[in-house]
């Protein structure tokens, strides 16, 4: 599994970096992006659906595989 | 302590149908607001009103998200609806960059997120938690007292005063600045325009103070920043520095208090939240969802239609985001507080550009101020249901909240 955040959507709630600090950083504006290329561990694939389910922005999606 | 903000009765007359003739500053907005829009939404998603020279008050989550991602016919020029119309031009607007349009709105905004950023927020909670649990000394051993006045309400001002550097004892002088601002948006306009005078008469103090004596804080960041290499107009720092002021303060007291008034009402969901500290950032988004404080506004620039309705320019839209966040079409179980609840894409910071830059500062006072006082008092209920008084326009929370502490 594989995120990616459209920097062109995302407007900074942190949500994402909340739920799943290993998934997620954020720059000094509070923006975000993927760690690691958006390479999901299986252990963390959870976490990273809850991601994407709480943006607001509808900012992440999730690549199967 | 005082309550700075004495209550006032609206003088705008009373409502007799919401669908037509809708007013938020009148007292029964304030006492039933979330049946309201219930009602409406069901009824009529997108009420109207001649008030204040034509408004709109649309209560689904798809129109008010719409709204707020179309900065092509909706303006942000002035955010708060009043009987007037405001006199500072786009794209700046009275108070960057909550008041801008793009593209100035980008870089006016850009410069104060480092300072709102997660990490910076986070060096800020050792100074909040400390400062709550001073608040909370403060009524040790009353067997009740008013966690609105004596407690929420102290918070988010402590925490801006400290970040603008300006004196943490005037705190009651900001809080009467933002009870003018926003709550008593009925007055007649030369009144507020008054009440405006107080407030830039102040801050031409604070700003004084800060050119005769820099310092590390964001008074002095914003007389030091520059946009397209030239230093920021006056009235850019004072609108900003007013901005920062006003809707830093009664927003989050406001979510503070309706979180405290939840627990204190429901005894079943504060005894879990104390059982299970580990559900307090679920928690946390949820009371964010019922009980968002904040409406935002937009004046119509372009010929529009939302829901079926036409809007004109000039006219004005109110973006009840709490309203959105009840809307059952988009959160299952939309009328019940969930403390566990996992998907939770509410909009309670806004939605787009203008999305509230302050919102990683608001979520930290929100926990540490519910985590001191879970901590202090694990048990209370409310003194005098009937004696809890909501505000009025477009920030809700208790601004009188009695609670009983029973442990």
């Amino acid at each position: 599994m594989r995120i990616h955040v459209d920097a062109d959507k995302c407007q900074g709630h942190n949500r994402c970096y909340a739920i799943a600090p290993e998934l997620f950083d954020v720059d000094d504006l509070g923006y975000a992006t993927a760690l690691n290329d958006g390479v999901v561990p299986a252990e963390l694939e959870e976490k990273a659906r809850l991601a994407v389910a709480n943006c607001p922005e509808y900012a992440i999606t999730i690549e199967e595989g | 302590m005082s309550d700075a903000t004495d209550h006032q009765l609206s003088s705008h007359p009373p409502v007799t149908d919401w669908t037509t003739d809708f007013d938020h500053a009148v007292d029964e907005y304030a006492a039933r607001a979330p049946e309201i829009w219930d009602e409406l939404r069901s009824a009529c998603p997108v009420a109207h009103s001649e008030r204040y020279g034509g408004v709109w008050l649309p209560t689904r989550h798809e129109d008010v998200a719409a709204i707020a991602y179309d900065t092509e016919h909706f303006t942000s020029r002035s955010v708060v609806v009043t009987e007037g119309r405001p006199i500072a031009p786009a794209p700046r607007g009275i108070a960057p960059p909550i008041s801008s349009d793009p593209p100035f709105h980008q870089e006016a905004r850009r410069m104060l997120l480092p300072a709102f950023s997660p990490k910076a927020v986070n060096e800020l909670e050792p100074y909040t938690r400390a400062y709550c649990n001073e608040l909370l000394d403060a009524v040790a051993g009353a067997e009740t007292f008013d966690a609105a006045v004596d407690y929420a309400q102290h918070i988010p001002v402590r925490v801006i005063a400290k970040m603008l550097g300006f004196p943490p004892e005037d705190g009651d002088i900001f809080r009467r600045i933002v009870h003018n601002a926003l709550e008593a948006v009925d007055l007649p306009q030369e009144q507020r325009m008054m009440n405006f005078l107080t407030l830039d008469e102040y801050l031409r103090t604070q700003v004084q103070d800060h050119l005769d004596n820099p310092r590390d804080d964001l008074t002095s960041f914003l007389l030091n920043a520059e946009m397209d290499g030239e230093p920021l107009a006056p009235e850019h720092v004072g609108g900003t520095i007013a901005l920062l002021l006003i809707a830093g303060i009664d927003t989050t007291w406001s979510a503070i208090g309706a979180s405290l008034w939840h627990l204190a009402a429901n005894p079943d969901d504060l005894a879990r939240l104390v059982a299970e500290p580990a559900l307090m950032p679920t928690a946390i988004e949820e009371f964010l969802r019922y009980y968002a404080p904040v409406t935002m506004a937009r004046l119509v620039a372009e010929p529009v239609e939302i829901g079926g309705c036409p809007m004109q320019p000039d006219e004005w839209v109110l973006l009840p985001f709490p309203a959105a966040n009840r809307d059952p079409e988009f959160f299952d179980r939309a009328d019940e507080v969930v403390l566990d609840r996992e998907v939770n894409r509410h909009a309670a910071f806004g939605l787009g550009i203008h999305r509230c830059a302050g919102s990683n500062l608001a979520r930290m006072e929100l926990r540490v101020a519910l985590e001191t006082f879970l901590e202090r008092f694990p048990s209370f209920t409310l003194a005098d249901p009937d004696a809890v008084r909501w505000s009025r326009g477009q920030v809700r929370g208790p601004r009188t909240l009695p609670v009983r502490i029973t442990s």
